[in-house]
């Protein structure tokens, strides 16, 4: 019992440790360097993700509060490189910023809370686990500490985040008052068609729409992206939302196993919705965070379409274009953060002519957004097809349709980001940035993965092989 | 030299050398040689596969290689080698080396467009070899990008509207073809709910009609869209003139034979009853097309676009060759596609030598081309005959197939369809004359002109190329013929057995 607590929980004793040993290098005071301290980082980070491949092993813990499977781990896998990545790519940003420790010890606390919630076997645990992963957050969005607009994301994010938190605990307690239990485990079997577990699994569904910025409850997507430092938008867009679609994968679908129609209902007006609605606003912005913004909300419609097909190639098709999502989306992000930090623009038309000052930049931003728009040659064809594949399992071509056809509207905006930078004269384009070795490594994993992961299927079997 | 995968392999090496190179001259050169040995093994494996099926092999697909590559959704690296993609491969082939040796005075930005060119090529290889139509799809979409960057980059005109007009009017064409490809997968059954995307497994199981009739318009109009099906033919015309030359080269000569083959090997031998039902809207939109085709190329003043439209009509004659449904047609409509794709890959490459030395594509700025430039002058006549279809050349071989196969349906409505489409090359000739006269023959109108160069030794070379290439198939008819008949003959066999079957 007592070594198994140190293998079932072995992400989250390593992330514990790293926070405690980062504490320490603070207060110790014995490094003097932002550099330095942030190569330790770095470098702890990467352990921990080492530590995801040491000895998987599956089992419950305090009383089915808490359990863990080799899907859980290698779910948790992919936050924690998603994380590493981001830390990488953020290396230039944090050189110069006062509080790097804090910035570690945040992120690093919101990543806990995502593991808790991720291995949660009771909606306790997940509510304390999402709240962890939420506040956090909040102050992280703040990190811009000279930037009004920084501290307005960091108001939105936190009024709007715990009003979601409060619906969905609403949903709790009626879920909670009408079965008696709130393990995950024993909720499903007890649930029916009632009207009140109807309404409580819609408040639920409610509170997890506005984490995955899923329309109608995307609105403060934009704005908190747009204000928040680029490294803190990349970790909302791809590790918060990655945390939040497992959560849906392992409790939400189980839930609403009694309630097929109204489940499917549901997700169906969703992911019209959110697909048609994040493409068509992403057409008319200028910021380019903004622009992401509302891209990864389109791209939340197509992970949503995934899950709709609630069966194994469903979910082996989300978790696969999570993977994939991380590399492409941490790709575009990363070279957005650089220029973002050295030139201070963030604007599409500030890109223009990028291609003559800095070409390496230029390619690795166009394969990321290739990758997010689905073309071949780049993984995200493959994440993509495999969602709409699966959406079409169901056979209702309505919504693989319009799933489809929204693909063509996604290719012409980020098109037209690629035309900015390729195409477009600019007098005085953006100068030549020469980031740090540590965030060009950032950038190179992402373009191997994008490159690499569509052709390894071995990656997507392994996923096949771990889900049902 | 019988591994068809050598044939992605080695442009896809060459693009990645082509990365590696320090100056324009060594990019080009190790292109030119790349493209050159992928000539060689296109032709390599050309005669082997002759050999193989003189030899009495007679199986549908030859040279076949399967490996697993998506295991949980059947998806598998399937290729192999019939008739007719074996022709395809060899036109890829022979474009590309045109293409690239025309391309020779690019000097901005050249490792890139080099690149770009040699990937497009890579999807035009993979797809004509792949069997499984995952792979199929993939190597389609591959192309989209490059020919977006090529128009946008090194374009000239209006050339971010082209480029953006047709990389999402083929990305809808690709999301058709993908819509109507996820329902055939999930219409096949291979025992206990598994689907495969397996085209020769397909092509065997039997879907029921109504599902085919759901399927049959995605994908005909979804490929139909790459290959200038009316009226989704708008971005040919601002694609094609606002291209670079080797990519016009490229877009014309192979780019919309993607179509022309995907809608032949998957809409129509894959669905063969919906596309007996269907065959009446695809005879007329193909007839519209060629009329139409015709009547706005007289309208044009520029060459690009007069080609561009005539292209439109031409392609018509792709599609009304499948619409028909006979054996004879489909030949020609197979035909139709290597001569188009030679002959407008020449006629594009003949407008770019002009336009490069006289900086003007439009037609009364042009005359008496012939008596300083000699050599362009007459591959651009030699191209402009094949395209009204002089006896000895390519065209007329192919079209004369179409109308016969056409003429084998004995009701009022296709006779009447065949014969407009016959008439329409009164139109071509018109055209073709005049832009010939006018251009090429005819007194010098600018004397500027006096002073042009001839032809460079790499643009004696691309157009050489391709003009035997419009010869042999122009005067030997018979082995491509021959070549193709016993696969359509498939197909046919194919759509006869569906049709006892109801």
């Amino acid at each position: 019992m007592s070594t198994d607590i140190f293998l079932f929980m072995k992400s989250e004793l390593s992330l514990t440790l790293i926070i405690f040993i980062l504490l320490i290098l603070k207060v110790w005071d014995g490094i003097k360097d932002n550099s330095t301290y942030l190569h330790i980082a770095n470098f702890l980070l990467l352990l921990n993700f080492a530590v995801g491949f040491i000895y998987t092993n599956e089992g419950v813990l305090f009383n089915g509060m808490f359990h863990t499977t080799t899907l859980l781990v290698f779910e948790k896998s992919i936050l924690n490189l998603g994380t590493l990545l981001i830390s990488l790519q953020a290396f230039d940003w944090l050189k110069t910023h006062k509080h790097v420790p804090e910035f570690y010890i945040l992120l690093l606390t919101t990543l806990m809370g995502m593991f808790f919630m991720i291995s949660s076997g009771n909606f306790l645990m997940f509510y304390l686990g999402l709240e962890l992963a939420s506040i956090p957050l909040a102050a992280l969005a703040n990190f811009d500490l000279e930037k009004l607009k920084s501290s307005e994301a960091a108001v939105k994010m936190i009024l709007l985040s715990a009003f979601s938190s409060c619906i969905m605990l609403f949903g709790i307690s009626l879920l909670y008052g009408s079965t008696g239990t709130l393990s995950f485990a024993e909720l499903p079997a007890l649930i029916a068609a009632g009207h009140l577990q109807l309404l409580a699994l819609i408040f639920i569904f409610v509170g997890f729409a506005f984490k995955l910025s899923s329309v109608p409850f995307h609105l403060w997507t934009a704005d908190v992206y747009e204000g928040s430092p680029v490294a803190i938008t990349s970790y909302l867009s791809v590790i918060s939302k990655a945390a939040i679609v497992f959560v849906f994968i392992s409790v939400l679908g189980p839930l609403f196993l009694n309630l097929p129609g109204t489940w499917y209902n549901i997700l169906f007006l969703s992911i019209i919705l959110t697909i048609t609605v994040g493409n068509l606003f992403a057409i008319r912005q200028d910021n380019i965070k903004r622009f992401l913004a509302f891209s990864s909300i389109a791209q939340a419609g197509y992970i949503l379409l995934g899950l709709s097909a609630g069966n194994q190639m469903g979910t082996t098709a989300t978790i696969y274009f999570l993977l994939v999502y991380v590399f492409s989306n941490l790709g575009a992000f990363g070279v957005i953060g650089l220029v973002s930090y050295y030139a201070d623009k963030e604007n599409i038309s500030d890109y223009k002519g990028f291609y003559k000052t800095n070409p390496m930049l230029s390619w690795i931003l166009a394969i990321a957004l290739f990758s997010l728009a689905g073309v071949p040659p780049t993984a995200g064809f493959f994440g993509k097809m495999f969602l709409v594949t699966a959406g079409a399992s169901r056979g209702n071509y309505i919504l693989v349709i319009i799933a489809a056809l929204n693909m063509i509207v996604s290719l012409y905006y980020y098109l037209r980001v690629v035309k900015a930078m390729f195409v477009d004269p600019n007098e005085s384009p953006i100068p030549k940035i020469t980031g740090s070795i540590t965030a060009r490594l950032g950038l190179i994993i992402c373009m191997i993965g994008v490159v690499v992961i569509g052709f390894a299927s071995c990656i997507y079997n392994y996923i096949h092989s771990l889900t049902f | 030299m019988t591994n068809l995968t050598i044939l992605i392999i080695v442009p896809l090496l060459t693009a990645i050398a082509v990365l590696f190179c320090k100056n324009t001259a060594q990019i080009k050169w190790t292109s030119f040689i790349g493209s050159l040995i992928q000539l060689g093994i296109a032709t390599t494996m050309f005669l082997a596969y002759i050999a193989e099926r003189a030899s009495g092999n007679t199986a549908q697909m030859l040279f076949q290689q399967r490996y697993s590559w998506y295991k949980a959704l059947n998806i598998e690296y399937f290729i192999g080698v019939d008739g007719i993609s074996m022709v395809m491969i060899m036109l890829t082939a022979c474009v590309v080396v045109a293409g690239i040796l025309i391309s020779w005075r690019v000097e901005t930005l050249s490792k890139e467009f080099f690149f770009l060119l040699l990937l497009l090529s890579v999807g035009a290889y993979g797809f004509f070899i792949s069997l499984d139509l995952f792979t199929m799809f993939f190597f389609l979409e591959v192309a989209v990008i490059p020919k977006f960057l090529l128009i946008a980059i090194w374009g000239s005109g209006k050339k971010e509207y082209s480029a953006m007009k047709l990389a999402l009017m083929l990305m809808g064409g690709s999301v058709f073809v993908l819509i109507g490809l996820l329902a055939t997968y999930f219409a096949t059954d291979t025992g206990g709910g598994a689907h495969t995307w397996d085209l020769l497994q397909i092509a065997h199981a039997h879907i029921s009609l109504q599902t085919q009739m759901y399927i049959f318009p995605f994908l005909f109009v979804g490929f139909g869209v790459f290959t200038a099906l009316f009226p989704f033919h708008t971005w040919v015309p601002d694609g094609h003139s606002s291209a670079p030359t080797a990519a016009s080269m490229f877009l014309a000569g192979i780019s919309m034979k993607l179509g022309g083959y995907g809608a032949l090997r998957v809409a129509v031998y894959l669905m063969p009853e919906a596309a007996q039902q269907y065959s009446w809207v695809i005879v007329l939109l193909a007839t519209i097309a060629i009329i139409y085709g015709s009547f706005a190329t007289l309208m044009q003043k520029d060459l690009k676009y007069m080609n561009a439209y005539s292209s439109v009509s031409h392609c018509g004659f792709i599609l009304l060759g499948m619409g028909m449904l006979t054996k004879t047609a489909i030949i020609g409509a197979v035909m139709q596609m290597v001569s188009h794709g030679v002959m407008t890959a020449l006629f594009f490459g003949a407008i770019g030598m002009i336009y490069e030395r006289t900086h003007t594509r439009q037609l009364s700025e042009l005359g008496g081309l012939l008596k300083v430039l000699p050599f362009i002058g007459t591959v651009y006549v030699i191209t402009g005959l094949c395209s009204l279809g002089l006896p000895g050349l390519s065209g007329f071989v192919a079209e004369m197939t179409v109308f016969v196969g056409s003429w084998q349906r004995n009701d009022m409505f296709h006779r009447v369809a065949t014969i407009l489409a016959a008439a329409s090359i009164v139109v071509t000739a018109v055209y073709i004359l005049r832009a010939a006269g006018k251009a090429v023959m005819g007194p010098i109108v600018n004397e500027h002109f006096e002073h042009l160069k001839d032809a460079t030794w790499n643009e004696k070379f691309a157009s050489v190329l391709l003009i035997l290439a419009i010869l042999a198939i122009g005067i030997a008819p018979f082995w491509l013929y021959n070549l193709i008949a016993p696969d359509a003959q498939l197909i046919m066999e194919n759509i006869a057995r569906s049709v006892t079957g109801i």
